[in-house]
């Protein structure tokens, strides 16, 4: 019983940290892409023959934007579906004793 | 996907995230730690670049000046919408530099695209073959993003000496940016400023393309009438993914070497 309270610990810490990995790069990407395409159509609409240019300059943020949203949320996913590593260190000790 | 009753998910996740590894130890199939060689990266990657080499090799000796045909369109598109951003954001000789950025977008191109590819179809043929495991995308695979950085690297390393001779980066890297007073800390600054700039490049690239398969995974583990409109949907997202972070990667090449290259 002891043992299965420990995991279900871990499991519900490892799920909240799952969703605050997925939820918080998802916000902050948001955020990032709501003000880029914001002033991205500032600029347009102040200098539309600057379009094509700022288009591609708006791309490449995008991408850098993007790139850690990314990864927070490759590690969220698998930390949720694949081996937990929280876990498995629990059941290690409670398996060596 | 007919096996999915016989493993759980996160068996199939695993099984799905490890390479098809030659330890150099052993000589034998296995991780080795530091001295593993990732066969699949290595296999897909080369493969790739030989076919886009191969392809450019054969338009450029067939050139025709007329009407072009369908390839030799692309090509030239490619060539020159490449050399045009390079000339751009650097100035001075290219000959090097835009050959090296085409190559780049177009590797890392190709390599993102194998995320395409079903899931399950290259490592199937591959297991067939006799491998345990099969990754088919390369540039998820973190050795080979960050050897393509550490080129990049060494290259900034080299422009730099080049551009400015010996003496000038030593004293830019001693004077700037706080001014002779503050000798260490310059130095420092400069030393986590070059170094921050492979570790981005090569952790852009991999996160994005490992979140991708990831995701990619994950789809297929769901029943066909999830598979169907997610996999639609992400495939799409991610035809954008690809081609801005090959794209990303090529143009911060550029700009990390234009900026060696002229004085601050």
């Amino acid at each position: 019983m002891d043992i299965a309270q420990m995991i279900a610990g871990v499991q519900g810490f490892t799920a909240i940290a799952g969703g605050l990995l997925i939820g918080l790069a998802a916000m902050g990407t948001a955020i990032g892409f709501g003000v880029l395409g914001g002033k991205f159509l500032e600029g347009v609409a102040r200098q539309p023959e600057l379009s094509p240019m700022l288009m591609v300059r708006m791309f490449l943020m995008a991408g850098l934007v993007d790139a850690f949203a990314a990864i927070s949320l490759a590690m969220g996913l698998l930390l949720m579906f694949s081996k937990n590593p929280f876990l498995s260190a629990v059941l290690e000790h409670v398996t060596g004793q | 996907m007919s096996d999915m009753n016989t493993i759980t998910e996160s068996e199939y996740v695993q099984h799905h995230m490890q390479n098809w590894q030659l330890n150099l130890h052993t000589g034998m199939f296995g991780n080795g730690g530091f001295w593993t060689l990732d066969l699949d990266t290595i296999l897909v990657s080369v493969v790739l670049g030989v076919f886009f080499l191969a392809i450019f090799c054969w338009v450029s000796r067939r050139v025709v000046t007329g009407v072009p045909g369908r390839i030799q369109n692309a090509v030239e598109l490619a060539v020159d919408s490449v050399d045009n951003t390079v000339k751009e954001s650097f100035h001075g000789d290219r000959s090097t530099l835009a050959p090296m950025a085409l190559t780049i977008f177009l590797w890392v191109l190709l390599m993102n695209f194998m995320d395409l590819l079903p899931l399950d179809l290259l490592p199937r043929i591959f297991s067939a073959v006799g491998a345990p495991h099969f990754r088919a995308v390369p540039t998820a695979d973190l050795s080979l993003t960050l050897a393509m950085s550490l080129v990049v690297f060494a290259l900034l390393i080299f422009y730099n000496f080049k551009a400015k001779g010996f003496f000038a980066v030593a004293k830019e890297t001693m004077s700037r940016p706080f001014g002779w007073w503050m000798l260490p800390i310059n130095v420092l600054f400069r030393i986590i400023d070059e170094c921050v700039k492979p570790m981005s490049l090569a952790l852009r690239l991999f996160g994005n393309m490992f979140a991708g398969e990831l995701v990619f995974i994950l789809i297929a583990m769901m029943p066909w009438w999830g598979q169907a409109p997610l996999g639609v949907v992400w495939t799409l997202f991610h035809v954008l993914v690809i081609s801005i972070q090959a794209f990303i990667f090529m143009m911060l090449t550029i700009v990390y070497l234009s900026m060696a290259q002229e004085a601050h």
